[in-house]
C-alpha cells in the first residue's frame, strides 16, 4: 500500500490522495500544465522553481524516463501532482521509472486525486499557494502552512537555479529533431552565442550548438560588461522561474546590452528584455502551461502552435515606443513576442525550443541566427 | 480573411448506404458540413442514396437528392443545379471517388464546377500507392518497402531488399484473399505462386511485413494559409496486422514519449504539405516497431474519416464542421472553439480522460466467413467509452459493446471458472490469432497466470495495455476473496468503481444482484460524477453540456432549470439490424423536444453518430447503455420523462429494469411492449380484435418442438425468442431440415424458447409504420416488400406505396393497424408486419409481428412522404394529440419510393448470398420516381447491382418456382437477353418456346456456369435457391457471382421487378429531382 499524501490550499481547499515520490513536506504555487505528453521535460525544467505542477493528464509515468528527455541535470519544481501514475513503463527509449526517478531526486509527489476539479479551482480562483505532504496529514495544520507559505511575486527564484559560474555547452539536439532542422553537426562559422541562464532549459543550448554555434554560458546577474568581454555574436537571455521584476541586475546588463549586440529573449528572458526597455509585467490569474498555445504571428499572419511557461506577462499598456508587438497569443490576446524597433533585439513569451511541445517555432532560431554579428 | 464571396452554391456527396467501413459518421460528418456551409449563406445541394441519413433531411440542405452515387447520376443533379463547388472530403471514400469520375469525365470542367478543400491530383496523390510513396521519399519518410511483381523471379529479387518475414498479396482479390505473411524462402516461393494464380491481373505485392508493430493514428487540420492543428492522437490497442477499424483504439497515444509523438507530427504536418490538401482534415496513420522506435507512413486519407469522427467525440473538436468552413476560405484562427466560446478553434484539443473505442463483430451472421482479424475490415459497428483513466474507460467500453460483457470479465459471459474454461493451449491459440473474442482470451491468460512477456510474445499488444488490464485481474481476484457483498469496505467499494467495474461485476464478484450491489454503493454514498468534455482539461470554461459519468470527487453537472427534461436513449454500437435508422429516430426526437421547449438529454455511446454530435441535444451523455448507467444519469440530472421506443432494441431491453427502478418511461407502456412480445398475450389479443396469425406456438425443448410443428404444419418458421434481426431464424420445409435448426435455434436461444410459426410460402409481405396518441392512430406508410414473406424484413426490398395490393386489403390493413394501436394504447410510433397470402383464391391478410416501437422503416417512410414521421411521434409522446398537431390523414406520396437493401457480401468471400429470414444487410438505399420501374431501378443502381442493358442471362429456378421459369424468361428474351440455363430449366424455357442456350452445371465439367462467369461472359444471374450453404452447387455460382461483380438475384419477385426496370431503362434516361421538389408537388 502506497503511503498517504495531502495536498491543501491557502483556500482551505484539501485533497487527499497517495505518495508517488519520496516523504516529506513541500510548498510552492499550485499550477497545471495541459500537455499530454513530456512529462520528465517538465519535472526538469528549471522554470518551475517553487512550483508544485499537476499534469491534466491522468495517465502519467507510461514510458518511464530516460537519460535523455532532460531539461536539466534534475527537477527543480516544488511538488508533482498526478491523476494515474504507472505501474510499469512501456518503451523502448526508457531506462528507468518515475517512481524510482521522483524518490531518487527526493520529489515529494501524490497521486489518485481529482486533478480536474484542481485545476478547475486554480481556473477559477487562480494559481494559488499550497503545500503538499506526506508527513502532515491534518488538514488544519497543512491549509495553515499554505497560508504562511511565501507566494511568488517579488521573490527571486532565478538564484536559486542559475548556475554559480560560466561554462562551454556542446550538448546537442536529439537526432529526430536534428534531423528536422535540417542537419546536426554543421561545422561552426565562428558566431559565438553568450546565453544569461536564469534557469535555462536545456533544448535551447542544443539548438544553438545544433546549428553549429560556439555557445558560452553564463549566470544570469554577469554584467554586461563581462558579457561583451566574451565577445558574443549575440546574447540570449533564457528562460526562468518566477517574478521578472525583482532581477534588476538582469534589466541593467540587458539595457547595457541593448544595441551593442543581437539580443533573443524567451519567456522569462522576454520579459527582463521588455522590463529593460520600459516596459512592465503582471501576473496571470493562472498562466499558460501546456504545448497546444496558439500563438497569432502578427508579421505573417500566421499561427504557431506553442509550448508555454509562464504565470507573469507583459503588460500591453506599459509598452515604450520603442518595442513592437510581434506576437500575439491567440487565446487571451496577451503580448506574446516584442521587438525592439531600433535595435536588433527580441523576445518570445513562449518557448520554440519545445522539450515538450510542438516545433512550429523552431524557425525563430533561425532567424536569431541570421541576425547574429 | 472572410469566407470566399465568389461561391454561391456548393454540392456536396454523401457516402450512400452503411456498409463495413462506411457507417453512420459520414451521416455525421456530411450533416455537420450541411449545417456549416448553410450557417456562412451558402446555398447547399446535397446527393446521398441513404435514406436513413439526417443529411438527407429535406430541411439538412437546400436541395436534397436521394439519387444513386454514380457520376452519372451526379453529373444530372450538376447539369440541373449548376453548383459553383464541389466539396468531395466530406462523404468518405464513395463521395471522393464519385468526385474523382466526375473529374475524370471531364463533367466538373463542363459545368465550370471547382473542386474545393482538395482537388483530384491531390487525392490522386494521397490514394495511388507509386504515388503516395514517392511523396513520403520526397519528404524523407520512411514507407513499407515493397514493390508488386508480375513473377516469381521479379519476387524473389524483392525479397533481397524486404527480407523475411514478407507479406505477399495479390491484387485485386475479393476482400485481399490470398494475402499471407511468408517466414522463409519456401513458404515465399509458394505464397507467390499461389498469389499470382489467384490475381486476376497475375500480379503479386510483396512488401516487408510491419505486422506487430505499434500502430498510432494521427488527426490533421489544414487551413488555406498553411495553418495546421493536431486534433486527435489515437493509439492502437491491437497491433498492425489488424484494420483500425477492427482494433480497438484508444485516444490520446499512451506510449509515446514527447519526442516521438513530436517527430509523429512533425511528419504529419509534412505529410499533408507535401500531399497537397488544400483545406480540412486529414488522417494519417503511422507504424512504430517497438524496439527500435523505426517508425512508416503507412497512409493518409485525405478527407475526414471514421477516425475523424471518432477525433471529433473524443475530444469535442468538431472536424468536419471546422473542415467545412476553412473549404470555403475561412482560416483556422478565425473561427471559435463552440465548447469555450472565448478561444479559437487554431489549437490543438488536450484532454483529461483516456477514450476507449471497441468495434463490434457480426461473425454470428455469417459462419462461413473467416472470422481473423486482418487488413481488411470487417467489423459492422463501434463503441466508445470515455474515463478518467484506461482502465475505467476499457471497462465502460467493454459493456457499452452490448456483447453480453458488463466489464473485462467477471459477467454472464466470463467463461472462467466454469465448463467452458479454455485450456492454455485454446488460450494461445486464441491470443497469438486476433479476433473478435481476442480481449476476453487475454483475460483467460491472465487468469491462467500467463505473464505479460508472454501475453505480449503472442499478442504484440503493448505492455502498457495489458499492465493496466492485470491489475483489473488483480483487483477483482483480491474481492473474489471476500466471498460476500456484506464484506466489500467503502473504500474497495470506490477503489473498483473507479477502475470501471461495474455493479453486475461486483454482483457477480460477490455472489450478489446488481441491484443490491446498486443499493450497497448508493448506501455508501458512491455514485458517480459528470464531467465535461471540453477540448481543453479545464483551462478554460465549456459552453458545450457533453458529458461523461466516473467516480471522482467533484460533479460538473449544471443546475436543473424549470424546463421539462426528457432523456432519449440511443442506440450503441450499430449491428446489423439495429443502425443508423434508429439513430436518425433518436436524433429527430431530441429536435422534436427542443422545438416544443423541452431540454432533450441524449445517451448513446456510438461515436459515428449524429446523436452524440454535442449539439444534436441540450444535453449529451457519452455513456454506455446499461441499467446502471442509465439510473445513474437519471438519479444525477432527474428527468420527467424516458424515451426508450427510439433506439432498437437497445434501450427497450433497459425498459422494464428502469421502470422497475421508478424511472418514468414516456409513451407506450412498458406492459405493452412486453404484451407485444408476449407470444400467448398476442395470441390472445388478435383472437379477441377479430384478426389472423398464422398458427404458431412454442417450445422449449425438441419434444415439444416436434409436437408444435405437427400442430403447425411445413413449412414452418423456426427462431429463438428475444433475440435480434432474426438470428438463427429458418424456414423449415421437412423434418430433417426442422429438427437441424430447432437444434440450432435452441443453443442461440441460450435457455430461452424457441418459436415455430407456420410459414406463409408465397405470400406478400407488407409493413405499416404508424403513430398513436392513444386515442387517434395516423398510418404513416404503407410499404409492400417485393421479395416474398419469408426474407427478413430488413434484407427485402420494399416500395411506397404498395404497386400490387387491391384497395379491399388495403382497407384491411389500415383497419387492423387502427385496432390494433388502440387495443395496445400505443402512445408514439409502432410497426406492424403483415402477409398476405392467397387462401382459396381469396387474398387474405395474417398479422405477423407488431413493434410498439421505432422501426428500421422509420426515416424511409418519412423520406418517401416528407413527413417527419419521428418528430409527431415524440411530440405525441410528450402529451400532444394528432389532432392538435392537425396530423389526421396518411401521407400518400405521388412518387414511388423503392427501399433496396445493401449486403457486405463482398467482405466474406465465399458466404452465400441467399435471402432468408436472418437479416444481414448492414445498410440501405432508395430509389423515387413517378414509376414503379424506374425507381426500382434507380434502387438497384444506388445498391451497386448494374443491370445489364444488353448480354447473357443465366437462369436457374428452384423446383418450387418453375411455373414462372416460361415468363420471366420470355420477359428477359423479349429485353433482347441471350438466356443461359442447365439442363432441367433450359428444357422449361424450350418447352415455352424461349430461345436459350444450355450450359454445363458444375458437376459436368467444363466450361461449365463458373467458367463462363470468370469469363465475363454472364451478365445477370437470376438463381432462387432450393438449398442454401457455401459447398452446393448454387452456393458455389451466387459466391462466384459476388467475387466477379455480376449482379445475382435470389428471387423470383425481384427478377421480375429487375426487368420491369430493364425495360424501363431502355426508354429513357433517368431523371434527378429533389426532395424539396418532389415534395412541393406532391
Amino acid at each position: 500500500m502506497p503511503n498517504p499524501a495531502k495536498l491543501a490550499l491557502e483556500d482551505g481547499t484539501v485533497y487527499e490522495g497517495y505518495s508517488i515520490g519520496s516523504d516529506g513536506e513541500v510548498t510552492g504555487e499550485v499550477v497545471f500544465n495541459t500537455a499530454m505528453t513530456g512529462y520528465q521535460e517538465i519535472l526538469t525544467d528549471p522554470s518551475y522553481r517553487g512550483q508544485i505542477v499537476t499534469m491534466t493528464y491522468p495517465e502519467i509515468g507510461n514510458y518511464g524516463v530516460n537519460s535523455i528527455d532532460i531539461e536539466h541535470e534534475s527537477p527543480s519544481l516544488a511538488g508533482f501532482i498526478v491523476r494515474e501514475d504507472s505501474r510499469i513503463y512501456s518503451n523502448y527509449r526508457a531506462d528507468g521509472d518515475l517512481h524510482d526517478y521522483l524518490t531518487e531526486h527526493n520529489l515529494v509527489g501524490i497521486a489518485g486525486i481529482d486533478t480536474r476539479a484542481l485545476v478547475r479551482r486554480i481556473r477559477t480562483e487562480g494559481a494559488m499557494r499550497g503545500v503538499l505532504s506526506t508527513t502532515d496529514l491534518s488538514d488544519e495544520n497543512l491549509v495553515r502552512k499554505a497560508k504562511d507559505s511565501p507566494g511568488l511575486v517579488g521573490r527571486d527564484l532565478v538564484r536559486e537555479v542559475m548556475p554559480s559560474q560560466s561554462s562551454t555547452w556542446d550538448g546537442k539536439l536529439d537526432e529526430w529533431t536534428a534531423k528536422e532542422i535540417g542537419g546536426t553537426n554543421r561545422s561552426a562559422d565562428g558566431t559565438h552565442i553568450v546565453c544569461m541562464d536564469f534557469g535555462m532549459k536545456w533544448n535551447i543550448p542544443r539548438h544553438f550548438a545544433s546549428r553549429g554555434n560556439r555557445v558560452t554560458i553564463v549566470p544570469g546577474d554577469t554584467s554586461a560588461a563581462d558579457i561583451m568581454k566574451l565577445n558574443p555574436s549575440g546574447v540570449f537571455l533564457s528562460n526562468g522561474p518566477g517574478d521578472p521584476e525583482p532581477l534588476d541586475y538582469a534589466h541593467r546588463s540587458i539595457r547595457e546590452l541593448l544595441g551593442d549586440v543581437p539580443i533573443f529573449g524567451i519567456c522569462l528572458g522576454h520579459q527582463l528584455l521588455a522590463l529593460a526597455c520600459g516596459a512592465k509585467t503582471f501576473k496571470l490569474k493562472f498562466g499558460h502551461r501546456g504545448v497546444n498555445q496558439p500563438v497569432f504571428d502578427l508579421t505573417t499572419g500566421k499561427v504557431e502552435i506553442t509550448t508555454q511557461n509562464h504565470g507573469f506577462a507583459v503588460e500591453e499598456e506599459s509598452l515604450p515606443d520603442c518595442l513592437e508587438i510581434t506576437h500575439r497569443n491567440l487565446n487571451d490576446d496577451t503580448v506574446a513576442g516584442v521587438r525592439h524597433r531600433e535595435q536588433n533585439a527580441f523576445g518570445v513569451q513562449y518557448h520554440p525550443e519545445a522539450a515538450s511541445g510542438p516545433h512550429d517555432s523552431h524557425y525563430l532560431f533561425a532567424r536569431f541566427q541570421e541576425q547574429l554579428q | 480573411m472572410p469566407r470566399r464571396d465568389d461561391i454561391k452554391k456548393i454540392l456536396l456527396i454523401g457516402s450512400g448506404p452503411i456498409i463495413i467501413g462506411q457507417a453512420c459518421e459520414f451521416d455525421y460528418s456530411g450533416t455537420q458540413a450541411c449545417k456549416a456551409l448553410r450557417e456562412e449563406g451558402y446555398e447547399v445541394v446535397l446527393v446521398n442514396s441513404n435514406p436513413a441519413t439526417i443529411m438527407t433531411d429535406p430541411n439538412t440542405a437546400d436541395g436534397t437528392y436521394i439519387e444513386p452515387l454514380t457520376w452519372q447520376m451526379v453529373e444530372k443533379i450538376i447539369e440541373k443545379e449548376r453548383p459553383d463547388a464541389l466539396l468531395p472530403t466530406l462523404g468518405g471514400q464513395t463521395g471522393l471517388n464519385v468526385a474523382m469520375d466526375l473529374q475524370a469525365n471531364g463533367v466538373l470542367e463542363k459545368y465550370g464546377v471547382e473542386m474545393i478543400a482538395a482537388n483530384a491530383k491531390v487525392i490522386a496523390k494521397a490514394e495511388e500507392r507509386e504515388q503516395f510513396k514517392e511523396a513520403m521519399e520526397k519528404i524523407g519518410l520512411d514507407v513499407c518497402k515493397g514493390r508488386t511483381v508480375k513473377t516469381l523471379e521479379q519476387a524473389r529479387s524483392v525479397l533481397s531488399e524486404v527480407g523475411l518475414p514478407a507479406v505477399v498479396r495479390p491484387s485485386f482479390t475479393m476482400g485481399g484473399s490470398g494475402s499471407a505473411i511468408a517466414y522463409n524462402r519456401n513458404e515465399f516461393d509458394g505464397l507467390v505462386q499461389n498469389g499470382l494464380d489467384q490475381s486476376p491481373v497475375t500480379e503479386v505485392l510483396i512488401e516487408e511485413s510491419i505486422i506487430g508493430w505499434k500502430e498510432y493514428e494521427m488527426e490533421v487540420v489544414r487551413d488555406r494559409e498553411d495553418n495546421c492543428v493536431i486534433i486527435c492522437s489515437i493509439e492502437n490497442f491491437d497491433a498492425m496486422g489488424v484494420h483500425t477499424g477492427d482494433s480497438i483504439t484508444v485516444a490520446p497515444a499512451q506510449t509515446l514519449t514527447d519526442k516521438e509523438y513530436q517527430r509523429m507530427r512533425d511528419a504529419s504536418l509534412a505529410v499533408i504539405r507535401e500531399i497537397g490538401v488544400e483545406t480540412g482534415g486529414s488522417n494519417i496513420q503511422f507504424a512504430i516497431e517497438p524496439n527500435t522506435g523505426r517508425m512508416i507512413v503507412i497512409e493518409m486519407n485525405p478527407r475526414v474519416s471514421r477516425s475523424s469522427a471518432l477525433a471529433s467525440k473524443a475530444t469535442g473538436f468538431p472536424i468536419a464542421k471546422i473542415a467545412a468552413k476553412l473549404a470555403v476560405g475561412y482560416l483556422l484562427w478565425e473561427l471559435p472553439n463552440d465548447i469555450t466560446q472565448k478561444t479559437k478553434a487554431c489549437f490543438e484539443p488536450t484532454i483529461d480522460y483516456v477514450v476507449t473505442k471497441m468495434p463490434r463483430f457480426a461473425f454470428e451472421k455469417f459462419p462461413e466467413a473467416d472470422a481473423t482479424l486482418t487488413t481488411q475490415m470487417k467489423s459492422v459497428g463501434e463503441t466508445m467509452a470515455i474515463g478518467r483513466t484506461f482502465k475505467e474507460s476499457m471497462q465502460k467500453a467493454m459493456r457499452g459493446l452490448e456483447v453480453g460483457a458488463f466489464g473485462f470479465g467477471s459477467d454472464n459471459r466470463d467463461a472462467w471458472g466454469t465448463d467452458a474454461q479454455p485450456d492454455d493451449h485454446t488460450i494461445r491459440a486464441k491470443l497469438s490469432t486476433p479476433g473478435a473474442e481476442r480481449i476476453f482470451y487475454i483475460r483467460y491468460a491472465m487468469k491462467a497466470g500467463m505473464s505479460i512477456d508472454e501475453i505480449f510474445e503472442l499478442t504484440r499488444i503493448d505492455r502498457w495495455f495489458l499492465d493496466q488490464l492485470i491489475q483489473i485481474v488483480e483487483q477483482e481476484n483480491e474481492l473474489l476473496k471476500l466471498g460476500s457483498l456484506a464484506n466489500l469496505t467503502h473504500k474497495q467499494m470506490w477503489e473498483a468503481k473507479r477502475n470501471g467495474f461495474s455493479d453486475r461485476q461486483l454482483a457477480k464478484i460477490t455472489s450478489s444482484t446488481e441491484l443490491k450491489v446498486r443499493a450497497t454503493r448508493l448506501e455508501m454514498g458512491i455514485k458517480p460524477v459528470y464531467k465535461s468534455v471540453d477540448t481543453c482539461a479545464a483551462e478554460f470554461e465549456a459552453y458545450t453540456p457533453y458529458y461523461y459519468s466516473t467516480y471522482e470527487q467533484e460533479d460538473e453537472l449544471p443546475t436543473k432549470t424549470d424546463k421539462k427534461r426528457i432523456i432519449i436513449l440511443g442506440g450503441g454500437p450499430n449491428r446489423i439490424g439495429q443502425g443508423i435508422e434508429f439513430d436518425y429516430c433518436c436524433c429527430h426526437a431530441s429536435f422534436a423536444l427542443r422545438e416544443i421547449g423541452v431540454e432533450s438529454v441524449m445517451v448513446n455511446s456510438n461515436p459515428e453518430t449524429v446523436s452524440t454530435d454535442y449539439d444534436t441535444s441540450d444535453l449529451l451523455f457519452f455513456e454506455p447503455l446499461t441499467i446502471e448507467d442509465v439510473l445513474n444519469i437519471c438519479d444525477a440530472i432527474k428527468p420527467d420523462g424516458v424515451i426508450a421506443q427510439f433506439g432498437g432494441q437497445t434501450p427497450l431491453n433497459l425498459a422494464r429494469g428502469l421502470k422497475d427502478a421508478g424511472v418514468p418511461i414516456i409513451g407506450t407502456s412498458v406492459e405493452t411492449i412486453e404484451a407485444a412480445e408476449d407470444r400467448e398475450l398476442f395470441q390472445q389479443l388478435i383472437e379477441e380484435l377479430g384478426l389472423r396469425q398464422p398458427p404458431s406456438g412454442i417450445a422449449r425443448n425438441m419434444d415439444e418442438a416436434r409436437r408444435e410443428v405437427q400442430k403447425i404444419g411445413y413449412p414452418a418458421l423456426v427462431r429463438p425468442s428475444f433475440v435480434l434481426g432474426g438470428r438463427a431464424m429458418e424456414i423449415c420445409y421437412d423434418q430433417s431440415q426442422f429438427d437441424r435448426y430447432v437444434a440450432e435455434a435452441f443453443i442461440v436461444a441460450d435457455g430461452q424458447p424457441v418459436l415455430i410459426d407456420h410459414f406463409l410460402e408465397d405470400a406478400t409481405e407488407v409493413d405499416v409504420d404508424a403513430v398513436a396518441d392513444g386515442t387517434d392512430c395516423v398510418i404513416m406508410g404503407i410499404m409492400e416488400h417485393i421479395e416474398e414473406a419469408g426474407v427478413h424484413s430488413g434484407d427485402s426490398a420494399c416500395a411506397i406505396p404498395p404497386f400490387s395490393l387491391t384497395q379491399p386489403i388495403l382497407a384491411e390493413i389500415r383497419e387492423a393497424t387502427k385496432k390494433l394501436a388502440d387495443r395496445l394504447q400505443v402512445i408514439g410510433l409502432m410497426n406492424i408486419q403483415y402477409a398476405i397470402k392467397l387462401v382459396e383464391g381469396i387474398p387474405t391478410l395474417y398479422i405477423l409481428e407488431v413493434n410498439p416501437r421505432a422501426s428500421r422503416t422509420v426515416p424511409f417512410v418519412a423520406k418517401a412522404t416528407g413527413v417527419a414521421v419521428a418528430n409527431i411521434a415524440t411530440k405525441v409522446m410528450t402529451g400532444m394529440t394528432l389532432k392538435e398537431m392537425g396530423v389526421t390523414t396518411e401521407p400518400i406520396p405521388r412518387h414511388v419510393s423503392i427501399k433496396e437493401s445493401v449486403f457486405p457480401f463482398r467482405k466474406f468471400a465465399g458466404v452465400d448470398i441467399v435471402l432468408g429470414p436472418e437479416m444481414r444487410s448492414t445498410g440501405e438505399v432508395m430509389g423515387i420516381s413517378e414509376k414503379f420501374s424506374v425507381a426500382f431501378a434507380k434502387s438497384q443502381l444506388a445498391a451497386g447491382t448494374v443491370l445489364p442493358e444488353s448480354g447473357n442471362v443465366f437462369i436457374s429456378l428452384a423446383p418450387r418456382h418453375k411455373d414462372s421459369v416460361a415468363s420471366l424468361g420470355r420477359s428477359l428474351a423479349d429485353l433482347g437477353f441471350q438466356l443461359l440455363a442447365t439442363s432441367g430449366t433450359a428444357q422449361k424455357l424450350r418447352d415455352a418456346g424461349v430461345a436459350v442456350t444450355q450450359v454445363k452445371k458444375i458437376a459436368e465439367g467444363h466450361p461449365n456456369l463458373i467458367d463462363h462467369l470468370k469469363n465475363g461472359e454472364v451478365q445477370l444471374i437470376v438463381n432462387t435457391p432450393s438449398g442454401k450453404g457455401a459447398r452446393t452447387d448454387e452456393g458455389k455460382i451466387r459466391a462466384a457471382a459476388v467475387q466477379c461483380g455480376v449482379p445475382c438475384i435470389t428471387t423470383v419477385a425481384a427478377a421480375e421487378a429487375a426487368a420491369r426496370a430493364m425495360e424501363a431503362m431502355r426508354e429513357g434516361p433517368l431523371q434527378v429531382e429533389s426532395l424539396q421538389n418532389r415534395y412541393a408537388n406532391s
